[in-house]
Order: C-alpha cells, then structure tokens, then sequence
C-alpha cells in the first residue's frame, strides 16, 4: 500500500477518533461513538500494518491477538465496581507501550539523522520516554489505592514540592547531556532518567489523597493521550500525534470539569497531599456527640410513610454490591407512592459517574437520578434521606469548619431532610479520613452493618 | 518546517478535543473516560511501526512487548466501554416499560 493511501486512512482514522469523542459525551449517540471508534482503530491499525513500515506480518499478528485475547478476558470479567481499577491499569499498559516504543526508536540502527533534526528526534524519544514511564508507574499507583493494595491516605514526604522539582531539574540536565552523548552512553542516560521518571510518577499519585482519586484517574488518562502524542512526534506519525494530542486535551478537560465540581484548584490537587493537613487532626478529635442507631424495621416504617425520598449512594454501595436491592427497594417504594429519587454527588465512587453505572446497571430509570446541583436546593423538603455506603460527599463540616480538610467542597446538605439515615459498616471515616458530624446531628440514625444486607432487610420489610 | 506543522497539527486537535468534552453531562463521564482510554489505544500504531523497524534483538523484544501491551488496551477498553453503555440502554429501556420481568 503506497502512502498516500495510508495518509487518507488516517485522516479517516483521525475524524472517527473526534466522531467518537464527540458521540460519547451525548447520552443519545454514546454507542455509536464507541463504534465510530472501534472503525477508526481497525481502518488505523490495517492501514499501519499494510503500510510500508511493516514487512513481516506472522508474529505481529500473533502478538496483537495474545494482547487482544488478554485485553478482552481482563475487561468480560471485570466487575462494573472494579471499573476505575481497570481503566487505571489500562493507562499504565498504554505508558509502559510508548516508553517501550521510545527505547526501540532510539536503539533503531537505521536512524541516521544529523544536525537539527537528530536534536529534534532525539528530544521527542526523551519526552516520550518521560512521560510514558511517569503514566506507568502513577497509574500502577493509582491501581493500587482504588482496590487497597495502598493506603490511600497522601504520603507526605518531607520537602516533597522541592523533591519533584529536583527530579524535573535533573531530567531536564540529564536532557542536555543527552543530547550530545553518543549512542551508547545515551542509552545509559536514557534508563536513568527512565529511573527517575518511574519514581516521579510514584510519588505524584502517593502525594495525592484518595478522595482526589477520580481527578488522578481523569489526569493519568490525560497522560497517556500525551504519551501517545510524544510517540507520534518520534515517529514522525501523525495519526498518532493527533490522536494523542485529541485524547490528551480532552483527558486535561474532563480532570478540570471534575475539580470544578469539587470546588478544587486543578493544581491543589496535583501538587496532592490532600485529606491530610497537619496529622490526621479531626480524626483524633474522636468524641462529638453520641450516634443513634436504627434497625431495619424502623427504616422501612419511616419510609413507608413518607412521601419524598432521597438515596445517596456511595463508595459503599458499590463495595457491597448493593446497587440491585437497592433498585428493588426503589421500584417498590414507587410502585407505593413515594416519590424516590437519588442524589448522585460529582465525585461519589471512585469515578466520575460511577454510581451512574452502577445505578443503570441495577436498572434504575435515570429520570430520577438527579446530580448534586439539580437536587441539593430541594433537600429540605424531603422526608426521608437515604445516605448509602457515603460519607464524605455528605460531611457538613465542608461548609462549616473551614479547618477541615475538605473545606469548600460542595457537598450534599442532606441534614436538611427530616430525618437522615445513614448506611454504614462502622463509625470508621471516609476515603479522605475525615470525621463526619453529620452522624451525630440529632436528625441522624445510624443503621449498621454491610450495605446489601442492610437495604435487603428493609425490603423485606417494607 | 516540519516541526512547526506538526505543533500546528498538536494544536488542531487539542481544540477538538476541547470543543468535543466540555459539554459533556456527569453521567457520561466514565463511560468517556473508558472510550478515551480505548482511544489512546492508537498506541498500538506507534508499537507496529516500531516492531517493523526493529533489527536488534532488543529493540525486537520492546517492540512485541509494546504490541501486546497497546492491543491489551485497545481490546480491554473497547469491551467495558461496550459493556458499561450497554447498561445504560438497557437502563433506558426498563425505565419505560418499568422492567417486565427483571
């Protein structure tokens, strides 16, 4: 296949690419934005391999069907709560694959490039290395904390800005001996500041506090389409490089739309360190007040009687599995009368819509799962508030302690219904460790034990 | 000169991708998340070419470790894109004829 053909199969790939974004951000045309996609991938990946880069074509095809195969048995049997893990560990295989790319494009004996244009080159694989080994080793961080492998509290280590700082620095000196270094003593130079990068991009997503986690997954995504761009400039493709360039942007957009929600500055969050500031304060305040425990029973009579309700899910809902009880729950609820609707914070889960899945995968109808701002107005007149598995989107000292670390965060004020009822294992804190208040206010019941058995018993009750 | 187009080119798509995501409603935002995880999954050009230009052994070896890791990505991100707006069909479906017999 000569090049001209491959080009306009590019341009094709590329304008599926932006087709694809562009129908999965509208409800409507979500599914045939992923399959604008998939065409645009396969025209992308038939016309590379047709093209004249490509001359052996046996193993390759094996390789790309061993990928596939492991790609499509990891994502049939992921469970929709695992989905962050999975998404996060994707990016990770997405930097490890274009760092892998740069050190073969630099190790390439044909590349004989001289002057400018060896500079040139020679900063794009250093680039590319350099941010596809921090996207490896954040998102295999990131993977880690969302399924609690690690902690999720921030590491603090002393000096920490100075420490990255010093990292950038030394790579950015490493860049310029490495540009007049020769082949060999390049690649040296080329897996230590690979070294550093890896640890960089361990200690980026350590800093940063589970609560910010959807914020890291969203940027980590911006990352690799970064990385993915970087290699396209190595390789002189600009398939890549647009596509890169599309997917980096839009990652960098979607992570800033998140922090808005928060009420987060986008850099705050990157510098990370969240959820900690000095000590673990609020946590070792320990006593406010007394919680009052409800059973099952009671849960059901109070909803039975009232007339609105709201369900807040969380973290928690997903962990137990809770999403279909608690679905059933809502059918008969409706099927009675009441009015149930369900308040879904911006950052609930550990994804950004997380709960969104899970509710649509348990069938609710989505007409009455409503987002923070389309409901937090109307929390006052409601009966019954249902807070499942959630604890720190509901914390009202993020409105009332400007002390607590969570402070500024735009919250849901459920403790404006009637009566609150709060599902939960224990009295442990929330991702971010924060105390929360709102289980000792005097319109709060605390109905413990796992979430499913929880939801399962009022239904039977009810 | 080519270095200058391909800023350009940088730039193009950037805005795209801008313009493209940021009406984007809360609800979708894992799904995009996945389908833009998919989309990075054009990885996988940059290893092929990069596995069609390898001679040594070593750069051979990153070459079919990229492959594999970048076709993990595209088959991976592709089916839980799928499987999670599968969800929301089936959760849009339901909501109207309020789910006979689930």
């Amino acid at each position: 296949m000569n090049s001209g053909i491959v080009t306009a199969a590019y341009i094709v790939a590329a304008i599926l690419f932006i087709l694809s974004l562009a129908g999965l951000s509208k409800q409507e045309t979500a599914g045939r934005g992923n399959l604008f996609g998939m065409v645009g991938m396969g025209i992308a990946i038939i016309a590379t391999i047709l093209g004249r880069d490509v001359s052996s074509y046996g193993l390759l095809i094996v390789m790309m069907l061993i990928g596939g195969a492991i790609g499509a048995y990891l994502s049939s049997r992921v469970e929709m709560t695992q989905m962050p893990e999975l998404v996060a560990i994707l990016h990770s295989f997405v930097g490890l694959a274009a760092v892998l790319v740069g050190f073969a494009s630099y190790l390439d004996p044909d590349n004989n490039l001289v002057g400018t244009a060896h500079t040139i080159h020679s900063v794009e694989v250093y680039l590319g290395i350099l941010i596809g080994a921090l996207t490896f080793t954040g998102s295999v961080v990131a993977w880690g904390k969302l399924n609690g492998k690690i902690g999720s509290a921030p590491l603090m280590l002393p000096h920490r800005h100075l420490l990255n700082a010093g990292i950038g620095v030394v790579c950015l000196i490493i860049l310029f001996i490495f540009l007049g270094a020769g082949k060999g003593f390049g690649a040296t130079l080329l897996v230590i500041m690979t070294l550093l990068a890896f640890a960089f991009g361990i200690h980026m997503v350590m800093a940063i506090g589970g609560a910010d986690m959807p914020v890291v997954i969203s940027m980590l995504n911006s990352y690799s389409g970064w990385a993915a761009a970087a290699t396209g400039f190595m390789l002189s493709n600009d398939l890549l490089i647009v596509t890169g360039a599309l997917v980096g942007s839009s990652g960098a957009i979607l992570s800033y739309i998140m922090c808005r929600a928060m009420n987060r500055k986008f850099f705050s969050v990157i510098m990370g360190g969240f959820g900690t500031p000095s000590g673990v304060a609020s946590a070792a305040d320990g006593e406010q007040g007394e919680a009052v425990a409800i059973s099952a029973d009671e849960v059901a009579q109070l909803v039975g009687d009232a007339s609105e309700v709201v369900i807040v899910p969380g973290y928690g809902m997903a962990v137990a599995h809770a999403q279909h009880p608690v679905s059933e729950l809502t059918k008969q609820l409706r099927d009675k009368g009441v009015n149930v609707r369900f308040a879904i914070h911006p950052v609930a889960g550990r994804m950004p819509g997380h709960m969104n899945v899970l509710l649509a995968e348990a069938n609710v109808p989505y007409d009455i799962v409503l987002e923070m701002d389309e409901i937090n107005d109307e929390l006052g007149d409601v009966d019954v508030v249902i807070v499942i598995g959630a604890n720190d989107i509901v914390n009202p000292s993020a409105l009332d302690d400007p002390g607590s670390p969570i402070a500024g965060m735009p919250v849901l004020e459920v403790w404006k219904a009637d009566t609150v009822i709060v599902s939960k294992r224990g009295m442990a804190t929330g991702y971010a460790g924060v105390e929360n208040p709102l289980f000792f206010r005097e319109n709060t019941r605390m109905l413990f034990g796992d979430a499913k058995d929880s939801v399962n018993e009022i239904l039977k009750a009810v | 000169m080519e270095g200058l187009f391909a800023l350009y080119i940088v730039l193009l798509a950037a805005f795209a991708g801008y313009e493209v995501i940021s009406r984007v409603p809360t609800v979708l935002h894992t799904p995009l998340m996945s389908g833009s995880n998919f989309i990075h999954g054009i990885v996988v050009v940059g290893a092929i070419i990069a596995l069609g230009q390898a001679e040594g052994t070593l750069q051979t070896l990153f070459g079919f470790i990229a492959v594999v890791m970048a076709a993990i990505n595209v088959v991976g991100g592709y089916i839980v894109t799928e499987r999670m707006l599968e969800m929301f069909k089936s959760g849009a479906k339901d909501g109207s004829d309020d789910g006979a017999g689930s």
